[in-house]
């Protein structure tokens, strides 16, 4: 008998990149995770993802109710986005209830308050992110802080990157299955699972040694750490050097451009002007920006 | 008289409402309604104008190279660099930009559009070899078919043997668009929000390992497109015949041109693109495409009147949900005053219409195997035919660009911002003719505004009280069957709306 393990997928404010992400997933691939059992004896039933899900409208409103009310603490909510809560929350909305718009906030509160853990997947659900960024003209706000608001204590992941690697997903899911949900020792203050965010990118950057040697690069394409180009790789807690991107093809650095800090809770405005050198690092202690300025980590 | 609302429509990106009213079951009246604003236009005001690339990629997530191709190119007009970009950079450009849209068209027909033709249940009689199938049978014999149902019923054509191919090239094309984006980050770093695009040219360096595994992903991607993508379509519009007639909309096309064939100056209708910039019409004759008489109205949209159909020189972006008589977060752009559809169709049509020998020859073939003349492009499979035939046409060019390169040379020109400038950046994303103005003053961003494909064709009602194209294009249509309206979706989706793009 294979485990069905329902999972939804609410998307708010977003712009579809975490999924599209997800999407790159190599091993396993994509239809690895949607059809085929994800650990031996575990499938995957997404019930609801409003970009690749075959129907539309009412019926798939009544499968997102339906959810919550006969999967009640057995559900896996994923959220993507953001969620807007100015005037009266109607810069997002979902479906109708009763000929109304219902909004992303109401959504986020409903399914949260059903569901065994939450994961909130990409830099705007799990700290504000881009719509979130100033003047916030929408009142985004992430996931955690409409829990903390709503005092829903359902258990809360945080998968930040703009967009996450489909690897920090696709691993954190997997422990779930094969270990339980998360012990507070695996997560960072931020809520980041430490097995991907536990290093700065500058720790095992391959530019690192131009850093120490203090070779800097002038201008996009020069040889050189690009520190002085606006990397934010001293400050930001990320595997990508190690990992890579798409399928291993490359990453930010890789390709001649600055870290952009964007799996930071301070990503965008504390990450920018992104190409402007960091201020205020106190170098080249790795990891001081933190220490120095914000007494974490 | 009857309403049909479908909230959300699915398998497009982003939050949309159709709303309809159908009469005698023929649609009399449709709404599109655009159901997030972020106001990113907002967010970019008093920025280091170089932030506005990484920003605005994150309007979409399904297409932010383009994003960064008009970002880049509306501030290397501002900054007086439009014709000093080193052809490695401009090449660069366009192969990221090619990539990406030839695997987005591809995701789009299998992963968006398909389901709507293809019952995938029918690989539950599938007896081959196939390991691939036999997985998505035994998904279906555990029972639990989410996300492939519930979903309208009634309507699937093709005989069982065909579901099933097409369920393979389902599965197959997940892994073809994956390979489309390793070959963004090639040049780009990571997809999706890539980094390689910047005012004054590109971050990487070309380097003939980049070059070699470029050209062979791209292989792959060529022989996916001609041997299965093309065939695909071909044969679904021929199963679905009454498709090739249907959502035929407003009729009027444009297209901003895209992929710099050469170096040229900041107005983009004069230079050499491989997708010609232009207008045109049923009658695909060419017409010529003057930018200044691009406007955005906004008296049936969630934002103060007081800017309606301006210039997007001199856009603005005020929300006001409480507004009476609006009804969507997307605003209406118009060109002379007058409903135009953007998209695979509009560059294709308009690249054709101005007589390009390549282009000619791809649309009359796929039309000779549909024994069809070319007032079948305008319609719900004419989209998705030209969005394949988009493909091809980029793919295929991109042997030749990726050769051009000179390791060695560069890739980036330097620059200082100045304390005021003006900059349009013109392209066209996969989703149609994407427009991005910038205006600095005391080196920040003073105002942006973005006109995106999505914004044009799910525009609701204008100032004048013309819909949209996509409101066109389903007014007048009969709906066989109001609790499974396959008709509206299929319409909608064959525009490939991308909502966080229109509204952003």
């Amino acid at each position: 008998m294979v485990k069905e393990v329902p999972l939804v997928w609410l998307a708010a404010s977003a712009c579809t990149g975490c999924s599209i992400s997800l999407l790159n997933s190599a091993s396993p691939t994509i239809k690895n995770i949607l059809i085929d059992q994800i650990i031996p004896g575990v499938h995957i039933n997404l019930r609801f993802h409003a970009t690749i899900m075959a129907g539309a409208g009412e019926p798939v409103i009544e499968v997102l109710e339906d959810t919550v009310a006969e999967k009640k603490g057995e559900y896996v909510l994923v959220v993507e986005g953001a969620i807007p809560t100015a005037t009266d929350a109607m810069y997002g909305a979902i479906g109708e209830r009763d000929g109304k718009p219902v909004s992303m906030e109401i959504r986020l509160e409903e399914l949260a308050r059903g569901a065994l853990a939450i994961l909130a997947v990409g830099t705007c659900a799990s700290f504000g992110g881009i719509p979130a960024a100033a003047p916030n003209p929408s009142g985004c706000k992430s996931v955690r802080e409409i829990l903390e608001a709503k005092g829903i204590t359902k258990p809360l992941i945080n998968i930040p990157g703009c967009p996450p690697h489909p690897d920090w997903f696709v691993g954190t899911v997997a422990s779930i299955l094969l270990t339980g949900l998360p012990k507070a020792e695996d997560l960072d203050d931020n809520l980041r699972p430490l097995a991907f965010y536990g290093k700065l990118i500058h720790e095992n950057c391959p530019r690192r040694a131009y850093f120490d040697e203090g070779k800097f690069a002038k201008k996009p394409g020069d040889e050189g750490c690009l520190y002085e180009l606006g990397c934010k790789g001293p400050i930001t807690y990320a595997d990508c050097p190690l990992r890579q991107w798409n399928n291993g093809t490359n990453w930010v650095i890789g390709a001649g451009a600055p870290c952009n800090g964007c799996t930071q809770p301070e990503f965008p405005d504390l990450m920018s002007p992104f190409y402007e050198k960091l201020k205020d690092v106190e170098l080249p202690v790795i990891g001081a920006y933190w220490s120095s300025s914000k007494g974490e980590k | 008289m009857s309403k049909i609302v479908i909230d959300p429509v699915t398998r497009i990106e982003g939050h949309l409402k159709i709303e309809t009213v159908v009469e005698d079951g023929v649609v009399k009246e449709a709404r599109s309604t655009g159901n997030l604003f972020r106001g990113i236009e907002l967010i970019l005001r008093g920025r280091d104008p170089r932030d506005a690339q990484v920003i605005t990629q994150r309007i979409c997530g399904v297409c932010p190279q383009s994003h960064g191709v008009a970002a880049a190119l509306s501030l290397d007009s501002a900054l007086g660099l439009s014709d000093k970009i080193p052809a490695n950079a401009r090449i660069i450009r366009n192969l990221i930009q090619g990539a990406h849209v030839a695997q987005d068209h591809i995701l789009h027909f299998y992963h968006l559009a398909a389901l709507d033709y293809v019952d995938i249940t029918d690989v539950a009689k599938y007896e081959g070899g196939n390991s691939a199938l036999n997985s998505v049978k035994d998904f279906i014999s555990r029972g639990e078919l989410g996300p492939f149902v519930p979903r309208y019923e009634g309507d699937y054509r093709l005989p069982p043997e065909v579901n099933q191919q097409a369920t393979a090239h389902y599965l197959e094309a997940l892994e073809i668009r994956r390979i489309g984006h390793e070959m963004v980050s090639i040049f780009s770093g990571k997809v999706p929000h890539s980094v390689g695009i910047v005012p004054g040219g590109v971050t990487a360096r070309p380097s003939v390992d980049k070059i070699i595994s470029f050209l062979w992903k791209l292989r792959r991607l060529q022989d996916f497109i001609d041997n299965t993508y093309i065939p695909d379509v071909l044969a679904v519009a021929g199963a679905y015949p009454d498709y090739c007639e249907i959502g035929t909309g407003c009729k009027s096309l444009l297209s901003y041109g895209a992929y710099d064939l050469e170096a040229g100056g900041a107005d983009v209708t004069q230079r050499k693109r491989l997708f010609t910039p232009g207008v045109t019409s049923v009658d695909l004759k060419p017409g010529k495409l003057d930018i200044s008489k691009v406007t955005e109205s906004v008296k049936h949209s969630w934002y103060q009147d007081s800017p309606s159909a301006r210039h997007p020189t001199r856009g603005e972006t005020k929300p006001d949900y409480d507004k009476e008589g609006a009804y969507s977060w997307v605003k209406s752009p118009r060109y002379e005053g007058k409903v135009y559809e953007v998209g695979p169709l509009a560059r294709v049509a308009v690249t054709y219409a101005n007589g390009d020998p390549v282009m000619k020859n791809l649309v009359d073939s796929a039309l000779a195997q549909l024994k069809a003349p070319p007032s079948v492009l305008f319609s719900v499979m004419g989209r998705h035919l030209a969005r394949a035939l988009s493909a091809k046409f980029i793919a295929d060019s991109m042997e030749k660009w990726l050769l051009e390169l000179k390791t060695g040379e560069p890739t980036f020109v330097e620059y200082t911002i100045p304390e005021e400038g003006m900059g349009a950046g013109l392209t066209e994303a996969a989703r149609g003719a994407l427009g991005h103005w910038i205006e600095i003053k005391e080196q920040k961003i003073a105002n942006y505004q973005c006109v995106v494909p999505t914004t044009w064709n799910a525009s609701p009602r204008d100032d004048n009280g013309n819909p949209g194209p996509i409101e066109q294009a389903i007014i007048g249509t009969r709906i066989r069957d109001k609790s499974n309206p396959f008709e509206i979706v299929r319409i909608v989706r064959s525009f490939d709306p991308c909502l966080a793009c229109a509204i952003h």
